[in-house]
């Protein structure tokens, strides 16, 4: 049945809601999706789905839930009609299902079916090779391209289910890293507002209550606009393990660095783990330590790190295990990571490697003190709402787990 | 929690939108259209800038015979200006100047755009434009109206009714994410970049006369600039437009175009990009 569909949207994380299928409902009653499958299809796209972002699941969802019985899309009359508006029974033909359909005279259906399959094969050239597929049912599974829907003369004429195939939007999911404006979008959404500065925007409520209480004088009342508050730090591991993601974490970078709205943001870097100094640029010619971090930026900031917390446990957790071997750290790193943690209340880990691979030691040990989440569009709404939100928690249980992916 | 909705004022024989003589549509957009419309729910509008969201509205209105009312968002807007304003400063300044009666308040309410809409004696249509560009809260501050279709005017106690119910269409360019609770009520439409067949379409309906060939050159031409590597922002639809008005102003001998494009900052307008594109001419000659 249809319900089919909204669980695999759903099951696919799409958010689909009551609300929604209600109207689905409504518009098919209204006869919206001209009874061919690529009507329903878009109609159906254009009141489930709300962001392009979601298109791409969509796609499979109707993969899945329709696969197979796109010749069921062509216009025809009276009893398959009604049959169309419930396209994906026809998936599964029981016996008794079988022997029900012979009873609304399938024979008939079958043979003006066929009688169109032929007109349009003479049309098609090659059309031939395309019908049938070893006759589980009369239509279903074969991939016919059905002329019989109109598509309004868009290019290919494909149907509902090749055009779920092609799968156009893939690049438009928000679980993949797209370009630095989705990220500037994400990252819009982390504000503080405070009202600050210099006086100068009209308080008309206040204006008219000091006027009134002055006689009618006019009496005007003036304050600050609201700013944003917030300062961020942005920590970034590069070289070694995390060249594969240079590009992601510079379109971070540059996301962030183009967000005027932040009150202050500063960006140092590190080499595979944080140990006594950060470097404010990326050729570690420029250092600061630790300690004049912490006193420099205080707690007010909110750190995010990015890096793929994948290192030899030794370089993590033994002091004396930094990766260069002439820098004599006698604290281990694991240690200097604990030290920003305690100093930060808000802070999050933006992790380029996938969640599966966190079960890996030193990513594990260090989730341990940062709440973690993976460098995609979605991880990074995730890591704003953490940062906005309160204090630091542990890492989100079970939604990046390492089973889930 | 269905039932309060006011329903449609459409039959099932309504009017239906498929696009313009100067407004070529894909068959998912005019769906999306007429599903909002059928169902009376807004249809929101997404699209990479330059792909015609806001014209849709211009084409609705026409396509239908209505009137439309064009709200356009800014980062200052707030919900209820779109209601109506209560002109306070201007009541104040009367009241001390007592050059009009101000005891009636209903002068100094001003309807604005969805007030305007909810009152019109003809079904309208109402255009919420760059949606996005306003506060965050925006669109939650709209979502009891837009389900009630009526409000009230708190000064004066006036209740407002919709007639008919508006079309609504919100455009929005991404900047800023919508709530769920509003995204919820809307019919979505994401106007994918056109492919060069129905750019050749779109680009004959606004120069009907254009030679085949140099359509065809144009054509190439922008799909090669589209597709250089790394740039900031492609060129759109409108600019494709602009770059073939200017192309016939000047007859250029456009046979080879190429990357070699006159009038490029019609096209391309950004400095980096410029040079991205310079670098990909150079290597294509060789």
């Amino acid at each position: 049945m249809l319900l089919d569909f909204l669980y695999e949207l759903r099951a696919r994380r799409v958010p689909v809601g009551l609300q929604e299928w209600m109207a689905l409902m409504e518009a098919l009653g209204l006869g919206l999706h001209e009874s061919s499958l690529t009507g329903f299809y878009h109609l159906a796209r254009s009141i489930l789905v709300h962001s392009e972002s979601h298109f791409d699941a969509y796609d499979q969802a109707f993969g899945q839930v329709f696969q197979g019985i796109e010749a069921d899309a062509l216009d025809l009359e009276g009893e398959l009609e009604r049959w169309l508006a419930n396209p994906a029974m026809l998936r599964y033909l029981s016996p008794e299902e079988k022997a029900a359909l012979e009873a609304l005279d399938l024979e008939e259906l079958r043979r003006q079916l066929e009688e169109r399959l032929r007109e349009q094969t003479e049309r098609h050239q090659g059309g031939n090779r395309w019908i049938g597929t070893g006759g589980t049912s009369p239509f279903g599974h074969s991939g016919y391209h059905p002329t019989g829907v109109r598509i309004g003369g868009q290019a290919g004429g494909r149907s509902a289910a090749q055009i779920a195939a092609l799968r156009r939007f893939r690049a438009y999911r928000s679980d993949l890293i797209l370009d630095v404006r989705q990220i500037k979008v994400a990252l819009r959404k982390l504000r503080e507002l405070r009202r600050e500065g210099r006086q100068d925007e009209l308080d008309l409520d206040g204006t008219i209550d000091e006027t009134c209480r002055n006689a009618g004088e006019l009496e005007l009342i003036w304050r600050a606009p609201r700013r944003n508050n917030v300062k961020v730090l942005l920590l970034m591991d590069v070289g070694g393990s995390m060249d594969p993601y240079a590009r992601t974490v510079s379109q971070l970078f540059s996301a962030a660095k183009q967000i005027k709205h932040f009150r202050d943001f500063k960006a140092f870097y590190f080499h595979n783990c944080v140990y006594e100094k950060v470097y404010s640029n990326a050729r570690f010619s420029e250092a600061l330590t630790v300690a004049e971090l912490v006193a420099t930026y205080g707690q007010s900031y909110k750190l995010v790190m990015v890096g793929d917390a994948m290192m030899h446990p030794l370089e993590l957790l033994e002091p004396g295990g930094a990766i260069d071997y002439w820098s004599e750290n006698r604290t281990a790193g694991i240690e200097w990571l604990r030290r920003l943690a305690n100093h930060y209340e808000r802070r999050v880990w933006l992790n380029p490697e996938p969640p599966r691979f966190w079960g890996h030691v030193t990513i594990s040990a260090i989730r341990n003190l940062f709440p973690m989440f993976p460098l995609t569009l979605e991880g990074l709404d995730g890591a704003v709402a953490a940062l906005v939100k309160s204090k630091a928690q542990a890492p989100a249980p079970g939604r990046w787990d390492v089973d889930s992916f | 929690m269905f039932g309060k909705k006011k329903t449609s004022v459409l039959n099932p024989d309504f009017s239906r939108f498929q696009g313009t003589d100067h407004y070529i549509t894909s068959l998912p957009l005019e769906q999306a259209v007429n599903a909002s419309v059928a169902l009376g729910r807004p249809l929101l509008v997404k699209g990479e800038p330059g792909t015609g969201k806001t014209v849709l509205a211009e084409h609705v209105a026409e396509a239908l015979g209505l009137t439309l009312l064009r709200w356009q968002i800014k980062s200052t807007t707030r919900a209820a200006d779109g209601l109506y304003i209560y002109d306070t400063v201007q009541r104040l300044h009367d009241s001390r100047f007592g050059d009009a009666d101000v005891s009636d308040i209903g002068r100094y309410i001003k309807l604005g755009p969805l007030g305007l809409a909810f009152k019109s004696e003809q079904q309208a249509v109402l255009l919420l434009d760059e949606i996005d560009k306003a506060d965050i809260e925006f669109p939650n501050d709209l979502l009891y109206e837009l389900d009630m279709m009526s409000f009230d005017v708190l000064e004066t106690g006036e209740h407002v009714e919709a007639r008919h119910r508006p079309i609504v269409l919100i455009t929005s360019n991404n900047e800023k994410e919508l709530p769920d609770a509003f995204l919820r009520r809307c019919v979505f439409h994401y106007i994918e970049f056109p492919d060069r067949e129905l750019m050749g379409r779109i680009v004959r309906v606004h120069f009907p006369d254009i030679e085949s060939q140099l359509l065809a050159d144009c054509i190439a031409a922008f799909f090669a600039l589209r597709d250089v590597p790394g740039l900031r922002k492609k060129p759109s639809t409108s600019e494709l437009l602009d770059w073939i008005a200017a192309l016939r102003r000047s007859g250029i001998d456009t046979a080879k175009l190429g990357l070699q494009v006159p009038f490029l900052g019609t096209l391309i307008k950004n400095e980096r990009d410029l040079e991205l594109v310079a670098v990909a001419a150079t290597g294509r000659r060789r």
